[in-house]
């Protein structure tokens, strides 16, 4: 009874899928068009309103920064962890594995509620400063993508034989680490960082409860007078978004996939 | 309680029992339509990858995009207004009330559902569907005992995952409709952002009642887990 020919409710399911997926990307494109002074298609305006205003650069330069910084934190503080558990300590992934699930049983406005309390006494750099307070909190948000990605990628590989025979060879545990056991995990790490990426450029929960300007809450901002230059820059936070998931198959490509979500809503 | 905060903390779990339960039921029908024989496997690649972009695409853009979609001056209001003589406003809808919300929402919970059910669809095997039409079983008889049974530890799992991730939702809320739907986690983010009526304490007390809410369900989901993970290979 294989079937040659698509059954014909799998098509009636599949285009309300893509009517409900496309009509609001389409009617965001159009609202993006529309000229600020008559609201009819088509004008670029809210477009060179957007490039025009200086804290455009800013605010998505931030969150990049912010990115960049929690992938790069992230991974010093996980890797060598990670790569530690499942050498040594294979008793305690399960542990863990159940730590990672705390940031989605915490969710983010919960969880800058209490960090915001936990570290009022903290020194200025650090609390008042998005590349203090606010990368650390994101550090913890990207734990879980960062852990299951990594843990993906250790259990892929033999770390056993790749440390022994590296040590073997008189390597010390940097060596080990950098030169052997990095270059094997690599898709893993890189996957962990994307999805990291995603996340830190949209999150706004964490953003605006501790008052930092970043790229999302400039969106917010900027549609409390501007509608339709909003709408160009949610299209252009939907495209890093595509970037970003594009980026994680690509370099996944063949192996097992690592989770993809990775959103704050 | 007071009594303001016991209906808020209902309104949040109501839109996300609505939400994940119809995030479920159209999740698993778009994934099967998109997985069974038939459909070509393209589709599924791209369905897929729009699902995990989907499902990421969430907060002020998702809200923002649903404006220009149904808002008042909306692309598809205006159409329907304009072209087809009905304008769903004076119909009683309204994107900036918990119908709205719920229908923004559905834009993330669905491609979740599809995402985590997809594994567990591939996991219903081709024989197991050919075995049971050789013993007479119709269409109707083969899910009634064999694929929902199979897949209702993932169903189950999903639903909890969905819910969660419905309740902890802020930011597409409050792009939607600004501190308008009185969810718990809109009355967070009011009493915590520094205006006149800022009460950090009260904001405090009103998280750790999210949290006792989402533990009590991860309880729930780490059995269910479990148990799903039995059938797939």
């Amino acid at each position: 009874m294989r079937r040659r020919w698509i059954a014909p409710s799998a098509v009636v399911w599949l285009l309300v899928a893509a009517a409900f997926f496309l009509i609001p990307l389409i009617a965001l494109l159009l609202f993006s068009l529309k000229s600020i002074q008559t609201g009819k298609c088509c004008s670029g305006a809210a477009y060179s309103y957007v490039i025009d205003d200086p804290q455009f650069l800013d605010t998505i330069r931030l969150s990049f920064q912010l990115s960049l910084e929690t992938i790069a934190i992230s991974l010093l503080l996980f890797v060598p962890t990670v790569y530690w558990v499942h050498l040594k300590l294979p008793r305690f992934r399960p542990v863990l594995g159940f730590i990672a699930l705390v940031p989605f049983v915490v969710p983010p406005i919960v969880l800058v509620v209490g960090l915001l309390d936990l570290y009022k006494g903290a020194p200025e750099w650090f609390y008042a400063k998005p590349y203090g307070f606010l990368a650390a909190a994101y550090v913890i948000l990207a734990f879980p993508y960062m852990f299951f990605a990594l843990d993906a990628g250790f259990r892929s590989i033999d770390v056993h034989t790749l440390t022994e025979a590296s040590q073997s060879l008189g390597a010390s545990w940097l060596t080990t680490l950098v030169r052997v056991i990095l270059p094997n995990i690599r898709v893993a790490a890189l996957g962990g960082s994307f999805l990291t990426l995603a996340i830190v450029m949209g999150e706004f929960t964490m953003a605006s409860l501790s008052a930092f300007r970043t790229f999302p809450t400039y969106i917010q901002l900027v549609n409390e007078s501007q509608p339709y230059a909003a709408a160009a820059l949610s299209l252009l936070s939907f495209l890093i978004v595509w970037v970003a998931m594009l980026a994680l198959l690509f370099v996944g490509r063949g192996r097992p996939r690592p989770a993809q979500l990775a959103a704050t809503r | 309680m007071h009594q303001p905060y016991l209906d808020q903390y209902w309104l949040t779990i109501k839109i996300s029992l609505i939400t994940a339960g119809a995030g479920c039921v159209l999740g698993l029908a778009i994934a099967y339509a998109v997985i069974r024989e038939g459909t070509p496997r393209f589709l599924r690649t791209i369905l897929t990858t729009f699902s995990g972009v989907a499902a990421n695409f969430a907060g002020i853009p998702l809200a923002f995009a649903f404006i220009a979609t149904l808002g008042t001056i909306g692309i598809v209001t205006t159409f329907m207004r304009d072209h087809l003589g009905f304008d769903p406003y004076a119909h009683g809808f309204n994107l900036f009330t918990q119908t709205g919300v719920e229908l923004t929402y559905m834009y993330f919970q669905i491609p979740l559902m599809i995402l985590v059910i997809a594994p567990a669809i591939d996991g219903l095997r081709q024989e197991w569907r050919e075995a049971a039409s050789n013993l007479g079983a119709s269409s109707w008889q083969f899910w009634r005992h064999v694929g929902i049974p199979v897949l209702l530890p993932s169903i189950l799992g999903a639903f909890i995952l969905l819910f969660g991730n419905s309740f902890s939702a802020y930011a597409t809320a409050y792009g939607l409709a600004g501190n308008g739907v009185f969810l718990i986690p809109i009355t967070i983010g009011f009493y915590y952002s520094g205006n006149v009526l800022s009460d950090p304490h009260l904001a405090q007390a009103l998280a750790f009642g999210m949290f006792v809410v989402l533990a009590v369900m991860m309880l729930l989901y780490i059995p269910l887990q479990r148990r799903s993970a039995r059938w797939m290979r």
